[in-house]
């Protein structure tokens, strides 16, 4: 390919939901942008995820941000005039100890305190309304305005939606480089195109503690991958989301059954990610001790059939907080990446909170809990992410 | 030194052949296969209580079938034989099955040799979803193991040696046939007569087979284009419509479609074990690599038969027993060695006359591009031709993997098995690329539906 | 459409079984795969579920996957991979959702 450069105001590295939806509101906010993805948009943690738009059950500290990206959420037909297939099915989380039940229970009131509503429903309650639990479910938190949506669709539609506001949505496009010199940012990529820009947002997931290391704030974050599979159809009868709170790291499945009558599953074990070969792998034995819980939680889904299971590459931070903010060290660097697994909910708002951010120079949303300095004081060699 | 511990997947001919070689040599090798009853699809068995002798239910190949299933009865009692057991998933070393689809295990191995056989290879036309269109082995199978026909007036549709074979199995048990329908016209099969020569017994049989249907009077035209398949919701199928070669149409009456483009190998396992696979040209189609021996790229892992390449059960034996042996002398267990080269000399001829079949038959790929916008291509999800051609256009997707994440193709309960190949040829249609440039659709386990009812696996250990 | 669907061609000397098709008795035979038998009965298995289209049924070798009916249980079962047995109950009509089937 010939060398060819590209000048700009923002360029972005990664195509997820992170970065789509951040070139999308940087476009509406008049900015204009460069986006590059190594292979398509979508195609990593934003495409394998569980497709969970949830509230609940978050770090508190992480509520406002949520709430933002729910009112986004709920406007994505008029916005990107793609609505992901979301639905606001409402999300119940379930419990089979008396001691989670105490702690859901102590969430729904500090979650009041944030904005959220949760309903608590104790053993009767929760049958009469959900039918299927299996008997060990003794109770339940419900969030009316939680639900779902497609990951496949979600991050490709925010990529086509930044594309027609004008932004440069490049695919197949390795990043190799990304350098600061006096004023402006240069980023080389494997076909010979250079992008330069006085600002650089780096969305790259489980990878972007590679490059933050090369600008010396290194983080402790290693890839892992989801445990996910989906059941044949069959009619749609389990409306909202449902998943388990136990702090038994087996037992904590999820699914949602999406209106033509599939059964997404997830959560448990989670698998070795490889950021080389940007795959990982199912685990089988993992996929039959989530057919056991999966059992626990609603005996009924025995009758099923699963028809395909698969996993993906996700960037976990040891603290479970994500990285969104400034540069600690960078002027005009800044950051939205490794999101735990819980990603998928906050991306239209991190989006729009980070283009908010670059545009304007501050943002009403409070994300100083996730800033990269808070990892300034690890020494490097702690952070080398780890290949398991 | 302990025995190397080998597993063989299917117990068709070459599943059955591999076994026989691993027992001669003194191993005790697990053979795991999905059916009730050995012998894989062109020598199915049928069920017991049943009374059609083997020249019934064979005919020529009634010798070769009836060795066959000796061969595996007198294997029965030196292996350790695991029927209507699905092998569902692989990891390094170990493979993950179910048997009766409630037993779940965990079996280590040293050597795998896959011998997982093939389907039917669909190409599809309007309407091919009504109730009563089968594919061209479904038919034969209907026959042959349930001594039923699929309707009281049954259209074969297609292309290949089957739908001659089938048809005529058909007219010989009393069914009514209303015609059979080949895509590929007569100058293109007299072109690869040179070819077919390469196995002179197998060609005439397949001469006497038309004449035997023309005889019979049932009408065959060559060279046709499928135009539908029609048919009523609630009662299904009830004509088909062609174009033949001078553009005339033409419609038949039946209530049953046998429809078949050759056959399509399950390589399904081969994937999950990371198999490198490359495209072949003749027949269209990716398929796993192997060495002249039946390595494939992975070490430890043997791919013999019809799901690796479509070689036809002669071939397949002699794959099956080859795959064995290298796969003993890999493990420094050398047995026989000295038959290898004939073996690999006799698959030569074999893939000689695989080449003249997909000369004489080949997979009408431009049939896909015709279909109209409204023909269901994806079967279980109901995605239509429409359907592909929008995903790639409007929505950008250029290969087979985004297409299926964008608009559903191959998410379905046969797992892209039936759809998968039209779905490509559609896609480098509408993308205006090179068919080997859409991919094919990534493996994922199950290999096929795996019920939620099942228990956690036991791990075995040899 | 209760219009039978396969063609029996011989092999009829077989002991007699009963399964019930949509709540009404049916014969067939004993070796009879569950799909023989009730499509030596009636014309469909299921109901298509991004269709209008009943289906009966593809490939009878366990591949194509459309030829799952449901028991009166709700359970799933492959018909062409099952050997029928007496007093098996069939549901080939649109399943509904409904908490029976869940709970």
């Amino acid at each position: 390919m010939s060398s060819q450069s590209l000048k700009t105001a923002v360029v972005i590295v990664g195509g997820g939901l992170m970065g789509t939806s951040a070139a999308f509101f940087l476009r509406r906010r008049g900015v204009p942008v460069v986006l590059l993805e190594r292979g398509l948009v979508g195609q990593q943690a934003s495409g394998v995820n569980f497709g969970n738009v949830r509230r609940q059950g978050r770090y508190l500290p992480q509520l406002p941000l949520a709430h933002r990206s729910r009112d986004i959420w709920g406007r994505l037909p008029e916005l990107i005039g793609h609505d992901a297939e979301f639905i606001a099915t409402g999300h119940v989380r379930v419990v089979y100890a008396e001691s989670q039940m105490a702690a859901i229970e102590q969430y729904a009131l500090d979650a009041k305190h944030w904005g959220l509503d949760l309903q608590i429903f104790g053993r009767s309650e929760l049958r009469k309304r959900l039918p299927f639990f299996g008997p060990e479910v003794i109770g339940g938190s419900y969030s009316p305005n939680d639900g779902h949506a497609n990951p496949r669709l979600a991050a490709p539609a925010f990529g086509r939606a930044a594309k027609r506001e004008g932004a440069q949505v490049i695919e197949n496009c390795e990043v190799l480089n990304v350098e600061k010199s006096a004023q402006d940012f240069r980023v080389s990529t494997a076909g010979g195109l250079t992008v330069t820009a006085p600002v650089a947002l780096i969305c790259s997931g489980a990878w972007g503690g590679a490059m933050s290391a090369a600008f010396d704030e290194p983080v402790p974050m290693v890839p892992k991958g989801p445990t996910m599979g989906v059941t044949e159809p069959l009619p749609y009868g389990i409306v909202p989301v449902v998943g388990v709170s136990t702090r038994i790291e087996h037992e904590g499945l999820y699914f949602r059954q999406v209106k033509r009558g599939n059964i997404v599953f997830g959560g448990g074990r989670r698998n070795p990610a490889y950021l080389d070969g940007r795959r990982a792998n199912v685990n089988p034995n993992w996929t039959l001790a989530q057919l056991h819980e999966l059992r626990r939680i609603a005996p009924a889904l025995g009758k099923l059939n699963v028809l395909r299971t698969w996993s993906g590459v996700e960037g976990y931070m040891d603290d479970d907080i994500p990285i969104m903010g400034p540069s600690a060290k960078v002027g005009g660097l800044y950051y939205a990446f490794g999101f735990c697994g819980h990603g998928f909910q906050l991306g239209p708002g991190v989006g729009d909170v980070m283009a908010e951010l670059i545009a304007a120079g501050a943002t009403s949303t409070p994300i100083e809990p996730f800033h990269i300095h808070r990892f300034a004081s690890v020494p490097a060699a702690a952070t080398v992410a780890v290949n398991a | 030194m302990a025995d190397p511990r080998m597993i063989v997947v299917g117990a068709g001919p070459a599943g059955v052949r591999a076994a026989q070689t691993l027992v001669e040599a003194g191993l005790r090798p697990i053979m795991i296969d999905e059916g009730r009853r050995d012998g894989g699809q062109i020598y199915r068995r049928q069920p017991e209580g049943f009374a059609r002798s083997y020249p019934q239910l064979y005919g020529t190949e009634a010798q070769k079938a009836k060795d066959l299933h000796e061969s595996f009865e007198s294997l029965r009692p030196h292996i350790d034989y695991r029927p209507e057991t699905l092998a569902w998933n692989l990891t390094a070393g170990q493979l993950h099955v179910v048997t009766g689809g409630e037993r779940a295990a965990v079996l280590p191995y040293d050597s795998l040799i896959v011998c997982s056989g093939a389907t039917d290879r669909l190409l599809p036309v309007e309407g091919w979803q009504y109730a009563g269109c089968y594919s061209l082995g479904a038919a034969q199978i209907a026959l042959k193991s349930q001594a039923c026909s699929i309707g009281k007036r049954v259209v074969f549709m297609g292309t290949g040696p089957l739908l001659y074979l089938v048809a005529s199995q058909y007219v010989k048990a009393g069914a009514q046939v209303a015609a059979v329908l080949d895509t590929s016209p007569r100058s293109t099969r007299m072109k690869a007569l040179p070819a077919l020569a390469a196995r002179p017994a197998v060609l005439w049989h397949g001469l006497k087979l038309v004449a035997m249907l023309r005889s019979a009077g049932v009408p065959l035209l060559s060279g046709i284009s499928p135009i539908a398949v029609t048919g009523d919701d609630e009662r299904g199928v009830n004509g088909v419509r062609v174009r033949d070669a001078q553009g005339h149409e033409h419609s038949f009456e039946c209530d049953a479609v046998g429809l078949g483009y050759h056959l399509r190998s399950e390589s399904q396992l081969a994937d999950l074990a990371k198999c490198q696979f490359d495209f072949d040209r003749p027949s269209r189609q990716w398929l796993p690599r192997i060495d002249e021996d039946g390595r494939s790229s992975v070490p430890g892992i043997y791919l013999a038969g019809d799901g690796t390449r479509i070689l036809g059960a002669d071939g397949a034996e002699a794959a099956g027993r080859l795959a064995a042996l290298a796969a003993l002398k890999d493990a420094g267990r050398l047995h026989a060695a000295g038959e290898m080269p004939r073996l690999r000399e006799r698959l030569t001829t074999m893939d000689k006359f695989r080449r003249g079949l997909l000369q004489a038959f080949p997979w009408p790929h431009q049939l896909a591009s015709q279909l109209p916008d409204r023909a269901i291509v994806c079967r279980c999800e109901g995605v239509s031709a429409g359907d592909l051609r929008t995903t790639v256009r409007d929505l950008g997707a250029q290969e087979m993997n985004r297409a299926k994440a964008l608009c559903r193709v191959g998410m379905g309960r046969c797992q892209g098995r039936y759809c998968g190949h039209a779905a490509a040829e559609l896609v480098a249609d509408a993308a205006r690329v090179p068919i080997e440039e859409v991919g094919r659709l990534r493996g994922q386990g199950p290999v096929k539906p795996l019920p939620m009812s099942m228990p956690l696996a036991v791990g075995e250990h040899a | 459409m209760n219009v039978p669907r396969f063609v029996r061609l011989g092999e009829q000397g077989r002991a007699p079984i009963r399964v019930t098709i949509d709540g009404r008795e049916a014969h067939a035979l004993e070796g009879d795969t569950l799909m023989v038998a009730l499509l030596s009965n009636t014309g469909q298995l299921r109901h298509s579920e991004f269709g209008p289209e009943a289906r009966s049924g593809f490939c009878l070798m366990g591949a194509c996957q459309d030829c799952w009916v449901r028991d009166e249980q709700g359970n799933r079962i492959r018909a062409c991979t099952t050997v029928a047995r007496d007093g098996m109950a069939i549901r080939t009509t649109r399943e509904e959702a409904s908490w029976p089937i869940l709970a």
